[in-house]
């Protein structure tokens, strides 16, 4: 391994420093924890979404679902199987992942919008189940009666149920290892296989690359990811409802690559930031924040395509 | 044993017969050219080999193995590569990158999610070596969608060979290139076959490349096989002449 | 028990029937024009609501004739101002416009004509079932099927037979030469995005009728059409109709058999041609 390139590690040091440091300049700024842990959740999900989006090139608009599943599979293992947060979150990703792994060799030979009219689609089986079985999800009024459970690590046990603090530095280390995966991936043989499927499908196929495959491979790690987002969104909230299986809930993770920027890195990071700061202080002044929501939608595509950190990116070469 | 054997094959798109009933045999080391007029199927033709479409009726033999059914991806393992007509690269990655995809590819790696730094050394040097018989070296760097066209075919074609190929397709590859460009990559090709002994089927329009190159040459007009033989017994063809020139000139 | 089972199968049809109408318009903008046109549900609902707001002035009829067209005349100001700019990209964004139209439709509607479920004026002869023994008959389900049956005829009629429908079919297939003949593409996009929203709007009336006016009316009917065309087959409008009348009975003799599973048979149908022929029922090769 050759000298660190300080260049191009500079934007890692500092998102790194900035997450690090939130719970001490969040309130400053006039936020609070919880939402820094809801920008670091659903910015995981944003990033797992962006590894097919982003990366590999591949329309998915309907991840919502595996978060979802991720959510309520944290949820119910801890309602009634064990109280249990580490249980909770395994469980949550595995019954995502799974189902993502199942679904996909369904939807594979799909392209383009094709793609993502099914995976729309699949997204709404699952919140049509989520709706309809009461009995065990709750329905409409969600699943409760259950919070996350202290961590015993067994030399401490970390109060996560009552200190955000705490909740907020185990998302943290969990969002570490998942977008350390990601990042080591992204940057191995079989991430430039993605990047290639991206950039032009024909010729990797026609480099040996065996196409459908690989993007099975790339749907199912970034199943794995959003769903476990979703197990961290569950316990971050004590509560799930079918809305984070909804339709909207997809759209949103997509808005948030694209507003961040799709090619970057970090910039559904960004994008999460941006969109939940945004969303919670519309919430908070008006009623037809949806409309908002919409609106903003509508001028991102127009105007900002390429993202925030693309537009910083034309600045840096110019 | 013949390295590519065509048996008989056909191309139906509906009542459109694109490609009937044509056969070829290409030896290793051999550089064949397939000519003809626009329309007469060589595309096509291109497309059934590598896989690219099925083929309504015949076979596809590659080295002795039935190839008629296998997958693009499967016959590019097997020892098949091509360049497109129009060509087909990672216009927003570097040359480097472009190439360093099939290297990897063509080493077991495409699976890989690490790979040590010797291995990592390895694959770069092979890139090395890539550039350098492309003339891409000082260049290694830039986006391939900024490179003149010349390069890009240049970039496509190395690619190609970066998966050590048996049979190297290429399907015009001087198209729309000016005189310097067209000598550089008749120069390349002939380079790859001279040195590297490389077997290739060729489609071109250039008939300068195609004497040039060729030890053999195969006339497809309307989807049929017109003639075949040496440069010299081709150009005699009054067959093929008329095919080209059209009936005013017979 | 068989009257059970005919009462479900005929209403599957009336339910399918509708979402046949729906999906026949989202199938026409995409496979035109490449757009998965999420605001679909939107412009339903707009129809529904343009239409309760004129009845008082011009009736029922004067609504169920007067609010498709308006609807569709914001669908063509939409496609001018907003859709179009965005052809050339990747579908992503075009998407993603849709959705936030989505978004928008939704809720203004709600702010215009508030949350709350409004009474529709239909005509109350239609409401009346037709006979004693064929109760479920009612006037206004075979109204519905009537009007939906003369607008798939009258949109067969013009895809066949005139020229701009001549034009959109062309277009499908291959857009770049119906453009070197001469064809305004703009224009063409224009106007088969106006007629999609138009089938929208005829829908919102006829839903609404049967359903009820409030904002999230468009949002529940959207998945439907979405899967009828998946199953029906992509880039084809008979595989669409098919697609939609499909699901409609299969979910009305699942209500017989299986009441909680009605929603989900069409996605286990939608499961199971993806399985089987990815198409769709009818679908062209290679259109993905």
């Amino acid at each position: 391994m050759g000298p660190v390139d300080l260049q191009k590690q500079a934007p890692n040091v500092v998102v790194w420093l900035l997450l690090l440091a939130m719970p001490f300049w969040m309130p400053a700024v006039g936020g609070y924890v919880e939402l820094g842990s809801r920008v670091v959740v659903l910015g995981l999900a944003a990033m797992a979404l962006n590894f097919l989006l982003g990366y590999t090139g591949v329309l998915s608009f309907g991840h919502a679902a595996y978060f979802g599943l991720g959510a309520y599979g944290a949820g119910m293992t801890i309602r009634y199987l064990v109280p249990s947060t580490s249980l909770g979150l395994v469980i949550g990703m595995l019954v995502g992942t799974i189902a993502g792994a199942l679904i996909g060799p369904l939807i594979i030979r799909l392209r383009g919008v094709y793609f993502a009219m099914v995976t729309i689609a699949f997204g709404q089986v699952f919140y049509f189940i989520a709706f309809r079985w009461n009995s065990v999800t709750g329905g409409d009024d969600g699943l409760t009666g259950w919070t996350r459970q202290p961590l015993n690590l067994g030399f401490t046990t970390l109060d996560i149920q009552n200190d955000a603090r705490t909740f907020y530095y185990l998302v943290l280390a969990v969002f570490a290892i998942c977008v350390g995966v990601m990042a080591w991936l992204l940057r191995s043989p079989f991430g430039r296989t993605l990047i290639a499927i991206r950039e032009n499908e024909r010729r990797a196929r026609f480099l040996g690359i065996p196409v459908d495959q690989h993007i099975w491979i790339s749907w199912v790690i970034s199943c794995a990811f959003v769903s476990m987002a979703g197990a961290l969104y569950a316990l971050l909230n004590n509560f799930v409802d079918p809305r984070a299986l909804y339709w909207t809930q997809s759209g949103d993770f997509v808005i948030m690559a694209v507003l961040g920027g799709m090619r970057s890195f970090w910039g559904p990071l960004i994008g999460a930031a941006i969109f939940v700061v945004l969303q919670d202080y519309l919430s908070s002044q008006t009623e037809n924040w949806m409309s908002f929501v919409g609106l903003f939608f509508v001028l991102v595509v127009l105007f900002f395509p390429r993202g925030v950190l693309g537009i910083i990116r034309r600045k840096v070469t110019t | 044993m013949s390295l590519l054997r065509v048996e008989n094959v056909s191309k139906h798109f509906g009542s459109l017969v694109a490609v009937n009933g044509v056969s070829m045999t290409v030896e290793p080391g051999e550089l064949r050219a397939v000519i003809g007029p626009n329309g007469a199927g060589k595309t096509t033709f291109f497309n059934l080999i590598s896989g690219f479409l099925t083929q309504t009726s015949g076979k596809i033999i590659f080295d002795g193995e039935d190839v008629s059914n296998l997958l693009p991806a499967r016959r590019v393992w097997r020892g098949m590569a091509r360049t497109f007509q129009i060509t087909e690269v990672f216009p927003e990655l570097s040359v480097r990158e472009n190439l360093r995809v099939p290297v990897e590819v063509a080493a077991g790696h495409r699976l890989s999610p690490w790979m040590s730094s010797d291995t990592s050394s390895e694959m770069s040097a092979r890139v090395s070596e890539l550039l350098d018989m492309g003339g891409l070296s000082d260049k290694a760097n830039r986006l391939v969608g900024e490179l003149s066209h010349g390069d890009q075919r240049a970039t496509e074609i190395m690619m190609a060979l970066a998966l050590k190929p048996r049979l190297l397709l290429l399907d015009e590859p001087t198209a729309g290139m000016g005189d310097q460009e067209t000598y550089d990559i008749t120069q390349l090709i002939r380079k790859l076959h001279r040195d590297q002994k490389m077997s290739i089927v060729l489609i071109e329009h250039d008939m300068r490349v195609v004497f040039h190159l060729a030890d053999r040459i195969m006339v497809l007009a309307e989807g049929k096989m017109l003639a075949e033989g040496t440069p010299k017994d081709i150009a005699a063809n009054e067959v093929v002449q008329a095919a080209y020139l059209g009936k005013a000139a017979a | 028990m068989t009257q059970l089972v005919l009462f479900n199968v005929f209403n599957g049809l009336i339910v399918g029937a509708f979402y046949a109408l729906m999906a026949l318009g989202l199938s026409l903008i995409l496979n035109l024009s490449g757009v998965i046109n999420f605001a679909h549900g939107g412009f339903l609902a707009i129809g529904g609501y343009i239409a309760y707001t004129l009845i008082p002035y011009i009736g029922f009829w004067g609504a169920l004739i007067l609010a498709p067209f308006l609807t569709a005349l914001i669908g063509l100001i939409v496609e001018r101002v907003l859709i179009r700019r965005l052809y050339g990209r990747d579908p992503l964004y075009s998407l993603l416009l849709t959705f936030g139209l989505a978004f928008m439709f939704e809720d203004g509607t709600r702010f215009i004509w508030g949350a709350q479920s409004l009474p529709y004026q239909v005509p109350a002869w239609l409401l009346s079932p037709l006979s004693g023994s064929l109760f479920f008959v009612t006037g206004y389900r075979l109204f519905m099927v009537a009007v939906v049956a003369i607008a798939v005829a009258a949109l067969f009629f013009i895809l066949n037979r005139t020229r701009l429908g001549i034009r959109i079919r062309a277009g499908t297939l291959d857009l770049e030469t119906v453009a070197v003949l001469g064809v305004n593409v703009r224009v063409l996009r224009n106007m088969n995005f106006g007629l999609g929203i138009y089938l929208a709007g005829l829908a919102g009336v006829l839903a609404v009728g049967q359903l009820g006016l409030q904002p999230t009316i468009g949002s529940s009917l959207i998945m439907p059409s979405f899967v009828a065309i998946i199953v029906g087959g992509l880039g084809s409008l008979p595989g669409t109709l098919l697609g939609g009348l499909l699901i409609g009975v299969a979910s009305g003799v699942t209500t017989v058999f299986f009441p909680s599973a009605t929603e989900a048979v069409m996605y286990v149908m939608m499961a199971a041609v993806l399985l089987v022929r990815p198409r769709g029922l009818l679908g062209e090769e290679g259109r993905f």
